[in-house]
């Protein structure tokens, strides 16, 4: 008798479990290309030959003392481990990426790049070598001094221990050399352009000879904050850096909490439990923080662009005319007022509103009889496509309507909504889908998505691929701003993805907090910048 | 007297083994955690180096037999996906729920005891009704949306309770009770609602039985007689259910952690299924059943406590 029940206890529990599992993996992860919001890419970068020199400290100023504070911020998307060397990056890099660790140059506030633990640095004519003159008086959190050495140990782990694709922005790297403690010479295979922006993002951040040993749970760098605990399902707690060589961070205690529902991070800022909610989810329910004596709203950019992204391989979808039709069929506008609040802006080529290259094209205005008789053209009047939803919010928000307004012109849509474990298999390894959502957040990424055959979406062009590459070496902006805007033009006209709008940078804060970046600069959510009146 | 503990032991060791197994063999899908960690910034290659250095490529057996290994010992081993180890990790989130579902056993039984008496006690007539009503309907509301409810109510509208969070209740007891009465409140009466139906009908075979009777005929009023005599009667059907129920329990509180934030091992084993980190969802999964089985034991302990005749039996 007993016997029978504990067993029956066992395999009631076995089957909840397992069922659990199951259910949780299709409802809760969050892709990283969805959530954070990386950087503003303004203006070209420094690779002119000229030199450049920066301020002295090129730390955001940081009017506010440095007091006792704590705050709390809340994140949609945590972690997965804290190295972002060896696992995808957007959530880690908006916890440490200008927090914990430092690269030798960042974006200013207007997309230039300007020194970090590099005091300046000197480009030489061709375009070829580099030399950084570093900060003597910096150190890493577990008390080593930074030094050129540590420079190149950082430069070459990319190549040698990295895993994520970004690592690529160091192959044009032939040699870093540490010329004295202080001076660090990179000399590259071929003029860069993207090489030194490259340097202001994860890849360029700084780590310690004697540091890297268990970057997972214990990351070491240069930066403002240093790492308390990590509470894995919940939290990330940052104390202030006490040996930072630039201006002490105003809050003591950082909180990165992180929830897995967008109302429970509503109702933490309006119960006190946090002071910042760092990504809106649900733009619908702003209203709730109209009471501007309490709360404020921010409503900058980002770099990330929300896209119904076909796959460019299948029969239907090889066929431009079809591409076309759906292009033609969806009305972009519809869509953001009733998946975003209108919140955003409606772009029509892979481009941020805040981009030097930003045109205000629109190829495919909305026009579903147009749409109808390119379906008719094409021999498609009668065509079905499945469309593959990852797990987040825009995506869910949008998808109705775009399945409606597909509809309208004869294209039967068959949406699934799967976990990001297995939209990543289906749609980024096995490239079997037909459409699907997904914001890119990364800056500057054109290159990513349509200059590799290879990438998802199968976009083959090799004039645009050759339009990017003479982007890469140019030697002026304006020139590599001509051909980067020649690349996005023909890609709006071959139609490979439809761009749904370009995703904003909403934040709600409590009134008393300051420092906020509007615009995202970087995939760094910078905590250093931000102060409690 | 010994075969039933020897027969107890081979259960739970089989089960053990069996829900382990079943694990392993349901979660494994090769490559997969790395194509995870790496996400869209994943090639080909990368996936292959990162898959290799989590100990993916070896075969499921020597993995599997690997696992086995340190968890004899004690050691659920290091995650493959945070390489941060399992085991003080999930001692801290098994501590979070468990005071969540004690917390929310207390509530329902707080619930169900006096509203199960009363109905039972006022059964036939209209309050009886309206009490057996009541539970119906708790019966029918889910957990989670209690929860909302409570929360929209209590937190967000009338800002008396903080909306989600959790406080470590050493660093601040009056905080933990604050963070945790939603959560408790939320799981408990939906819980009480179903065991105040078992409470009533228990009550109300005892009421029936000859001892009321004559304890009645001795001068005792019907509540006197029904709690000095009956309640340890009408307590063993109830212990049985509540043994079933804390299972169920366990289980809800995975919603009611996600909703609250609360750090407990539901969020845990949702965090790790998401990540595919196979072993952490291992670790979590033999733990429950170690708790499941636990459970059952210590029902079985109780019931020979409250009713001496299963003692006699069991010993003869």
């Amino acid at each position: 008798m007993r016997g029978k029940r504990s067993g029956a206890f066992t395999a009631l529990l076995t089957v909840l479990t397992v069922g659990l599992v199951g259910c949780s993996a299709g409802s809760t992860s969050t892709p990283s290309t969805s959530t954070s919001s990386p950087s503003t890419a303004a203006s070209g970068s420094a690779t002119d030959g000229g030199t450049s020199s920066g301020p002295p400290t090129s730390q955001a100023s940081t009017s506010a003392p440095a007091g006792d504070g704590t705050m709390a911020i809340g994140f949609v998307l945590e972690p997965i481990s804290l190295d972002f060397t060896q696992t995808d990056g957007a959530a880690i890099t908006q916890a440490l990426l200008l927090n914990v660790y430092e690269t030798l140059v960042k974006q200013d506030q207007d997309g230039q790049i300007v020194p970090l633990l590099a005091k300046s640095f000197t480009a030489s004519p061709d375009g070829l070598t580099y030399t950084f003159q570093l900060r003597p008086d910096v150190m890493f959190s577990d008390g080593s001094p930074f030094t050129a050495e540590d420079a190149v140990f950082s430069i070459d782990r990319v190549k040698s221990d990295w895993k994520p694709s970004v690592k690529a922005g160091m192959d044009v790297v032939s040699s870093a050399t540490a010329t004295s403690p202080t001076e660090l010479t990179v000399v590259l295979s071929a003029p860069s352009r993207s090489w030194l922006f490259n340097m202001t993002t994860r890849i360029g951040a700084m780590f310690s000879r004697t540091g890297v040993a268990d970057l997972a749970n214990t990351p070491i760098g240069t930066g403002p904050y240093t790492l308390q605990a990590w509470n894995k399902g919940d939290s990330i707690v940052m104390e202030r850096n006490t040996t930072y060589w630039g201006d002490p961070a105003p809050i003591k205690t950082m909180t990165l909490k992180y929830f897995a529902d967008p109302n429970a991070m509503n109702n933490a800022l309006l119960t006190g439990g946090i002071q910042v909610v760092s990504t809106v989810q649900t733009p619908e329910a702003l209203s709730q923080f109209s009471d501007t004596a309490k709360y404020q709203v921010i409503d900058g950019s980002t770099t990330g662009e929300v896209l119904l992204s076909m796959n460019d391989r299948t029969p239907a979808l090889a066929d431009l005319r079809v591409r076309q039709a759906i292009s033609y069929a969806l009305d972009r506008k519809t869509i953001l007022d009733a998946a975003w609040s209108g919140y955003g802006t409606l772009i029509g080529t892979h481009e941020a509103p805040t981009d030097p290259w930003f045109a205000d094209v629109d190829k495919y205005p909305y026009d579903p009889e147009k749409a109808k008789a390119l379906l008719a053209e094409a021999g498609q009047s009668d065509l079905t496509l499945r469309l593959a939803l990852p797990p987040v919010g825009y995506a869910a928000a949008a998808a109705p309507i775009v399945i409606s307004q597909l509809a309208a012109v004869g294209i039967t849509v068959q949406d699934s909504d799967v976990d990001f474990a297995t939209w990543i298999k289906s749609v980024f390894t096995d490239h079997d889908f037909d459409l699907t959502i997904i914001n890119h957040v990364e800056p500057r990424d054109a290159p990513t998505l349509f200059g590799n055959p290879d990438y998802y979406i199968g976009y083959d062009n090799a004039a645009v691929r050759d339009l990017f590459a003479q982007a890469d070496r140019a030697t002026t902006d304006a020139a590599a701003n001509t051909d980067y805007q020649q690349a996005l033009d023909q890609i709006a006209t071959d139609a490979p993805v439809v761009w749904l709008w370009s995703f904003p940078n909403l934040i709600v804060a409590d009134a008393q907090v300051q420092g906020i970046v509007a615009n995202q600069i970087s995939a760094a959510f910078e905590l250093a910048t931000i102060s409690q009146s | 007297m010994l075969w039933p503990v020897v027969r107890r032991a081979l259960i739970f060791l089989v089960s053990t083994l069996v829900a382990s197994l079943l694990v392993f063999w349901v979660l494994d899908n090769g490559c997969e955690p790395a194509r995870v960690a790496l996400g869209t910034g994943g090639t080909p290659a990368g996936v292959q180096a990162l898959c290799a250095q989590m100990g993916l490529d070896r075969s499921l057996v020597v993995q599997y037999l690997n696992w086995l290994g340190g968890a004899v010992r004690g050691d659920f081993g290091t995650s493959y996906v945070t390489r941060a180890p399992i085991g003080p990790g999930l001692l801290d989130q098994l501590t979070v729920t468990l005071w969540l579902v004690f917390g929310s056993m207390v509530v329902a039984l707080l619930i169900a005891v006096p509203l199960g008496m009363a109905s039972a006690l006022r059964n036939g007539r209209p309050t009886g009704y309206l009490l057996s009503g009541l539970s119906q309907v708790g019966v029918a509301v889910p957990a989670f949306l209690a929860a909302i409810l409570l929360v929209l109510v209590f937190a967000v509208n009338l800002g008396w309770l903080p909306a989600n969070g959790y406080v470590v209740p050493a660093a601040d007891p009056l905080g933990f009770v604050a963070h945790m009465l939603l959560p408790w409140v939320s799981l408990g009466v939906v819980q009480g609602a179903v065991l105040a139906r078992f409470v009533r009908s228990a009550v109300l075979d005892e009421l029936g039985q000859d001892y009321l009777r004559t304890a009645r005929s001795k001068g005792l009023t019907p509540v006197r007689a029904l709690i000095r005599h009956g309640l340890r009667n009408a307590a063993i059907p109830v212990l049985t259910v509540i043994g079933v129920n804390l299972v169920t329990v366990l289980v809800g509180a995975v919603i009611i952690e996600r909703i609250f934030t609360i750090p407990g091992i539901g969020n845990g084993l949702a965090y790790a299924a998401d990540r595919r980190d196979l072993l952490t969802v291992q670790a979590i999964v033999v733990t429950l059943v170690l708790i499941a089985l636990l459970i059952s034991f210590v029902v079985d302990v109780t019931y020979s406590v409250i009713d001496p005749r299963l003692r006699t039996r069991a010993a003869s």
